[in-house]
């Protein structure tokens, strides 16, 4: 369907949230409209699975790490046997928060108001002076809040929806893509290595469409591209590439592959010259005695894997690190950026990791060469979209070229709008269930 | 001298009117007002050819290597960042926020003829299009004293928030 750019023909009204999501165009109002976000706090981040952790957050028994669904500050922790649970950061006496602290090691929390004490499992344990509850209440039945917890290759998520289809169908074809963005380990296990954290006054979903946007790359990352290595700066040159596509996985999530040929990295056929800049870096591991193999499928895999898998609705696996997404209001948003890298003897990872950690630092974060640019861009388009509530955000980039996979996935080019056509699709769908 | 324990306290019997001291802070001070007025080029130029510039996010590390920071720039790329912030296509620097630092509060950690250290309280506001930011830290000068004129070694700021969720920035602290 071709859009004739005339106003008012193509503007999106509704009665409904769903009437302002059309296949190819969404109702600006989706950046503005605190009535919106409140539903979407309700219809979609306390009913979809939301990423909470990654399993090396909360290596060990007594492990947690506090976070967010939605606006719910929740904490995840690892109990005694090593399962991991999500509790409401919330005390069952008088609603305090349990915990502030961002990640650590503890035997259970307890209150600090009245110092009622719970399990990692989130089990009321102790209240002091308990005289005063006899009769009233029994310790045994409480628990913090727990959210259904599921995981799937290291990545933990979580729902307040216990009617919640299984995490394993929700994630469907994704499963594939996870398994091989974890290769970004260049064959060993993956860490967190750090993280970013920032925000920017603009709605959620301007971050959910950004990491499947190819199509800003060369434009807002200029100044990027200018700064890197050749290698590197070639490697990002997918514009006009036809074997670059986005593929539309179901459910709102889809995969951009910016470097087809590093999607698979374990497809590695040796041909491919490793990047001078890790010259160093490889002289270093041989020095290690790791063979060469061993060293190439470390180095092969510096810039993580070629693609940014994008998750509905809080999650990016993007290349080789995650990007967060947390609505605190209509117009501001909290993005994380977190740092991956290979896990193993310290002697081959640290190497590894230092210069995994200077590239991530070179583009990400408040102060990088990337996200200024973005988060620049982000606050443009909640200030320009105030204009027109009704005036169509434009979706269909592509829409004429998408054709199925042999997987039999929606597939476009890079640069098109697939991956926010199908995450848009989901939202319809959540906000327009009552 | 060993300067992870001494750096935390000043110098026993070194006033801020030692001579030494009085350098090092007026290039703290030169540096402020260089960076407000967004005169990337001429800030260079206080920097040691060795020098770094630093923003870490866990404030209380001194190694800088194995950690995320938000700022670990040795002289290369101090100087791919000033292209970046000076050519016209970051869009966040094309459009940054206008800054106004005050840097005070001077403690001499390290005194000798060759060097200075000195830790320092930064507050400064960023404003752009009607809002002022709130960017506080405390910072730390190493400063090389030469005859040949004074020179930044290392600079390491420690934002107060440094593990929160600061916006992006167009600008340099
Ligand atoms: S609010 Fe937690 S013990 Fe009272
Ligand atoms: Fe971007």
């Amino acid at each position: 369907m071709t859009i004739e750019l005339t106003p008012d023909a193509l503007d999106v009204h509704g009665e409904t949230p769903a009437d302002l999501v059309l296949p190819d165009r969404v109702a600006g109002r989706l950046y503005t409209d605190p009535d919106l976000f409140e539903l979407e706090m309700t219809r979609i981040f306390e009913r979809s699975w939301v990423w909470v952790a990654h399993e090396s957050e909360v290596p060990k028994p007594g492990s947690f790490k506090t976070t967010h669904v939605g606006r719910q500050p929740v904490i995840v922790a690892r109990n005694r046997k090593g399962e991991i649970n999500t509790l409401l950061n919330r005390c069952r006496h008088r609603g305090a928060s349990v915990c502030e602290q961002p990640s650590g090691q503890a035997n259970g929390f307890t209150c600090p108001y009245h110092a009622w004490s719970y399990s990692l499992d989130g089990q009321l344990r102790g209240i002091p002076y308990p005289e005063g509850y006899e009769g009233v209440l029994a310790k045994g039945d409480i628990t913090l809040g727990k959210l259904r917890t599921e995981s799937y290759g290291a990545m933990v998520f979580a729902t307040a929806d216990p009617d919640a289809e299984p995490l394993t169908d929700f994630l469907g074809d994704v499963k594939l893509w996870i398994d091989r963005f974890f290769g970004l380990g260049g064959g060993y296990p993956v860490k967190v290595l750090g993280r970013h954290r920032f925000r920017f006054r603009g709605n959620w979903k301007i971050q959910l469409e950004n990491t499947t946007d190819g199509y800003h790359f060369p434009i807002v990352h200029r100044s990027w591209m200018a700064s890197v290595d050749a290698e590197t700066a070639e490697m990002m040159s997918f514009m006009t590439d036809p074997t670059c596509t986005t593929h539309d996985l179901g459910h709102g999530h889809s995969v951009m592959q910016m470097v087809p040929t590093h999607s698979d990295l374990s497809a590695d056929d040796g041909t491919e010259p490793l990047q001078a800049r890790f010259d160093d870096l490889v002289a270093e591991l041989k020095g290690t005695g790791l063979d060469d193999a061993a060293v190439r499928k470390l180095v092969h895999a510096m810039h993580g894997t070629g693609f940014n898998l994008n998750l509905f609705p809080n999650v990016s696996m993007s290349a080789a690190f995650l990007r967060v997404l947390r609505p605190i209001s209509v117009d501001e948003t909290e993005i994380e950026h977190i740092a991956l890298g290979p896990d193993g003897p310290p002697e081959v990872v640290d190497p590894v990791n230092r210069a995994k950690l200077r590239i991530h630092e070179h583009f990400q974060g408040p102060f990088g060469f990337g996200t200024p640019d973005d988060a620049e861009g982000w606050d443009r388009v909640q200030r320009g979209a105030q204009a027109a509530p009704t005036m169509p955000i434009l979706v269909n980039r592509g829409l004429a070229r998408e054709t199925p996979s042999p997987e039999g996935w929606p597939t476009s080019h890079v640069t098109d709008e697939t991956g926010m056509r199908t995450a848009y699709a989901q939202w319809k769908a959540m906000m327009g269930d009552d | 001298m060993t300067e992870t324990t001494s750096l935390r306290t000043a110098v026993a019997g070194v006033p801020l009117t030692d001579p030494r001291v009085v350098r090092a802070i007026e290039l703290v001070w030169r540096e402020a007002e260089l960076l407000d007025r967004a005169d990337y080029t001429a800030w260079d130029a206080l920097y040691a050819e060795d020098g770094t510039y630093v923003v870490p996010i866990d404030g209380s590390v001194e190694e800088f290597d194995d950690v995320l920071n938000m700022v670990y720039d040795d002289t290369r790329m101090r100087r791919m960042r000033i292209v970046r912030m000076t050519e016209g296509h970051a869009l966040a620097a094309v459009d940054a926020a206008r800054t106004v630092r005050t840097v005070s509060r001077f403690v001499p950690a390290v005194v000798s003829d060759d060097e200075v250290v000195l830790r320092s309280a930064q507050v400064l506001v960023a404003y752009k299009r009607g809002r002022h930011d709130l960017w506080v830290g405390d910072v730390e000068h190493r400063i090389r004293l030469s005859e040949t004129g004074d020179r930044i070694v290392r600079k390491v700021v420690r934002l107060v928030d440094s593990e929160g969720a600061p916006p992006a920035a167009g600008f340099l602290l």
